[in-house]
């Protein structure tokens, strides 16, 4: 797959609060801007759906929800949250704003909370800093962050941004870790046909575990899983 | 088709209905299967969502209305259906969970497949309260054992009394978070056994698979390794020519002749909205406890004027589902634990019976413990609160960067959790009926719940949470969440929402009190029988629907018998 293809592009300009989309086209409106960009996930699925189900998805990805800014400081946020300097990959790499994009359209009770969190968090830096959250400087924006990010803070007048960005984390991490980046991340092992024989040897004894013999008298002797079962009559199995 | 009479027209495709299409079949009757849902079957590639990663889905496997269980769950319907609603009686929160599909719910089921004891036939006896069934456990033993060779189940034989031996397929070895539950449930003197479910794990013949290991039994095998009433029932009954299978197709009522007794169904095809009728000799209703309760109310004639098999007003009464409560605990131990596959079988591969029958308590009846944990397959809400356990171990909560892959990497699979399941006492006054003004998208009248726990579920769900505390507790777990108080009735699940409603069209010996005898037929209809859960007396503190499969098999016995005694 060409990897352009498959990244979008949104400017982020360094000044004022205009920021203008190249989503293909090359114009720039203004100077200076830098880019923020991310991987785009597919828009079409095919995984057992009814035809019900086809037409929700359908209307989803047909609906446009966030205005091109909110996207923008929703990459931004994700970026900060689970950052691509990685070996495997951060928040963009693993297509996070088109995610959160999705499931707030598909969960009415993400909109309001989302949408306000961002006004909520413009209006904090406006007020501290001059410009809205993408336009200061990365050290402006993580201290910020370096407030909002800790439910242990309790100044009453950081409560509504401290909960804005616990649910952005929420976001980014399972959107994180539910791509391929994510299962590489955590060397998740499953979802993978095998044949469970307990739990291995050394993580036994690393736990102080075992098996004891009774138990395991109960338990499938796997080299006899394929011997078709049969029983006396007395509920002993004989095979 | 117009002119076909079936020996019997079985409506509903679930447990209860698949049993009674695979028996009668086998004996040789003309059936015909008729089924509200559409055909399903998990290893069509267009239906399958076995094995699918999460980013397969756009929304990773997060529920929707259409999937409340997980984009993932297979099934189709769910706590709502569009069209079909049901409404509530005063300030009842019943739940009720339909499927809509080939195969019921036996689809997307937990597979968890326990006999009842002999003193659940007879809790009457035992306590005062209820009733006693009008038949024993010897009476249902053999069809017990009947159901294991040919369905398949995996245990264990303990010898105990009430929860009694089968003939089973060897357990799966318990994972590590199991281990740790066995040793708490030890210390603390409460029981534990392997699981016992209908999932193989070895082979009873050469049309299944066996197991793969998969953890996704609720999202229904592909290679039809654990039960579904359609992939081990159903589709073997269709080669045989002797079953015509209608799908979308919804019965409206049962219709009869001048004498009473039933000539056939009348049905909506779905697909064009029209109604049609089928012609049977018997008609055996399976629809699913409350489902085959609407029907008969619906089929109100001259001789029936409170619909069939209503004479006694009992159609609807006696609606009961299991106790629920649950909890969970962070395992402090399993931190940092060393990352495997142990996806193992669907679900739990430990629980633990009812321990403590006969002892002095402040309610009656028992119930049993479902253990869950494990390093599951991420999926929508994996990595939510990510660090909160943080807070035992004296760091801070949240933040933000790199080192929140530490943190998820850190309490990876380090939980605990508990489900207790219990048995409720059935009220007369509990009951569902049909709502005198709603009606659903094809105008037939809709289901209206009046449910209320009594007192002693009440207690009971008191004692479940003391138990889970401690049990956790001895496990190594720090317990989750705030304990709920009285205000909360201790956490008690709400009516139905446990999804093992029984009771609707209750059996017994006598007429007046009862819908059916122990064979299922209708002590008013006698071509008329109910093969689902509807014909329990009582839902013991196990899980309903090995018992339904086995009442299902005796009574098709008995229709083949009557058939051939010509009482039919
Ligand atoms: C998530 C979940 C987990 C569960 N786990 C367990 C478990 O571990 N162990 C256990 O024992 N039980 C469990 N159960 C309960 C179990 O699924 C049911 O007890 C069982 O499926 C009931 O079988 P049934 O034959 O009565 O009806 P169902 O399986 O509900 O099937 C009824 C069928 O009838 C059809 N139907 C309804 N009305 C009409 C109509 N008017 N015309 C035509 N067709 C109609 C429906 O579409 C449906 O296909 C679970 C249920 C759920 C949902
Ligand atoms: S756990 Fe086993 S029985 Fe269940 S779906 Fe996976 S392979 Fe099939």
């Amino acid at each position: 797959m060409n990897r352009r293809e498959t990244l979008k592009s949104l400017f982020l300009a360094p000044l004022a609060g205009t920021v203008i989309a190249s989503s293909g086209c090359g114009t720039i409106a203004s100077n200076n801007a830098s880019r923020i960009t991310w991987a785009r996930l597919p828009t079409e699925y095919s995984y057992g759906r009814t035809d019900v189900e086809k037409l929700t998805d359908q209307r989803l990805f047909a609906e446009t929800y966030f205005r091109e800014h909110e996207l923008v400081t929703i990459a931004v946020l994700c970026d900060i949250i689970l950052p691509n300097n990685h070996p495997n990959g951060g928040a963009l790499d693993a297509g996070l704003p088109d995610f959160v994009e999705f499931m707030v359209k598909d969960r009415e009770q993400y909109k309001l909370p989302v949408r306000g969190g961002i006004a909520w968090l413009d209006s904090y830096s406006i007020e501290k800093f001059g410009p809205d959250f993408i336009n200061i400087s990365e050290a402006q924006r993580l201290s910020i962050c370096n407030e909002i990010a800790y439910p242990d803070n309790q100044a009453p007048k950081l409560q509504a941004g401290i909960s804005f960005f616990s649910l952005m984390r929420n976001l980014t991490l399972t959107g994180y870790y539910t791509t391929e980046l994510g299962f590489r991340d955590l060397d998740y092992m499953g979802n993978t046909p095998n044949v469970w024989d307990g739990v291995p040897e050394a993580v036994l004894r690393r736990h102080g575990k075992y098996y004891d013999e009774d138990w395991l008298s109960k338990c499938i002797d796997q080299s006899t899983r394929d011997i078709v079962a049969e029983w006396d009559d007395d509920m002993n199995l004989v095979t | 088709m117009a002119e076909q009479i079936y020996d019997a027209i079985i409506v509903g495709s679930g447990a209860g209905g698949g049993m009674a299409t695979h028996q009668l079949a086998n004996a040789g009757l003309k059936v015909a299967l008729i089924e509200a849902g559409d055909f399903y079957d998990p290893a069509d590639e267009e239906q399958r969502t076995q094995l699918r990663y999460p980013w397969e889905s756009p929304r990773r496997g997060a529920s929707t209305r259409l999937r409340p269980f997980g984009d993932y769950n297979s099934c189709i319907g769910g706590w709502e259906l569009d069209g079909e609603p049901y409404t509530q009686k005063d300030d009842t929160e019943f739940m009720w969970w339909r499927g809509r599909m080939l195969g019921g719910r036996t689809n997307h089921w937990g597979r968890i497949s326990l006999r009842f004891g002999p003193l659940d036939f007879k809790r009457k006896d035992i306590d005062g309260l209820g009733d006693n069934w009008p038949i024993g456990y010897e009476d249902i033993s053999p069809y017990y054992d009947k159901v294991d060779k040919l369905i398949g189940i995996f245990g264990s034989n303990e010898g105990l009394y009430n929860d009694p031996d089968g003939y089973f397929l060897p357990a799966p070895k318990p994972r590590l978070h199991e281990l740790y539950y066995i040793d708490g449930a030890r210390k603390s003197n409460v029981p534990v056994i392997p699981a016992r479910k209908s999932i193989l794990t070895k082979r009873i013949n050469n049309d299944r698979g066996i197991c793969f290991y998969c953890g996704q039994c609720s999202r229904a095998c592909g290679i039809h390794a654990d039960f579904s009433s359609s992939t081990v029932l159903i589709y073997p009954s269709l080669n045989g020519g002797q079953v015509d299978l209608l799908t979308n197709s919804m019965v409206r009522e049962v219709i009869t002749d001048e004498e009473g007794m039933a000539t056939g169904v009348r049905y909506v095809n779905k697909r064009n909205q029209r109604e049609y009728e089928l012609k049977g000799r018997t008609v055996i209703l399976a629809a699913s406890a409350c489902s085959t309760a609407r029907i008969l109310l619906n089929s109100k004639s001259g001789q029936h004027e409170s619909g069939l098999g209503n004479n006694s007003d009992n159609v609807g009464r006696y609606l009961h589902d299991s106790t629920g409560a649950s909890r969970a605990a962070f395992l402090p131990d399993l931190m940092d634990r060393d990352i495997y596959n142990e996806d193992g079988v669907g679900g739990m591969h430990v629980y633990s019976p009812w321990w403590l029958e006969g002892a002095n308590l402040d309610f009656t009846r028992g119930y049993h413990l479902e253990i869950g944990g494990g390093m599951g397959m991420p999926s929508y809400g994996f990595g939510f609160a990510v660090n909160q356990y943080n807070q035992y171990l004296g760091d801070r909560v949240g933040g933000y960067g790199n080192q929140l892959r530490d943190d998820i990497r850190k309490f990876y699979g380090a939980r605990l959790s508990i489900a207790c399941r219990g048995e409720s006492i059935p009220q007369y006054t509990n009951r569902c009926e049909l709502d005198p003004t709603v009606v659903d998208e094809w105008g037939i009248p809709v289901l209206r719940f009046d449910y209320k726990w009594t007192q002693h579920e009440i207690n009971q769900a008191r004692h479940m949470q003391d138990t889970m505390e401690e049990l956790l507790e001895a496990s190594g777990g720090i317990v989750l969440g705030n304990k709920p108080g009285a205000d909360q009735n201790y956490g008690l699940t709400q009516p139905g929402e446990i999804i093992h409603e029984v009771g609707t069209t209750r059996m017994g010996t006598d007429p007046s009190t009862s819908v059916t005898n122990e064979f299922g037929q209708l002590h008013d209809v006698k071509n008329v029988f109910v093969a689902d859960a509807g014909t329990f007396v009582s839902q013991a503190d196990k899980n309903p629907t090995w018992t339904i499969l086995a009442l299902a098999w005796r009574t098709s016995d008995y229709i083949i018998d009557q058939m051939k005694q010509r009482n039919l």
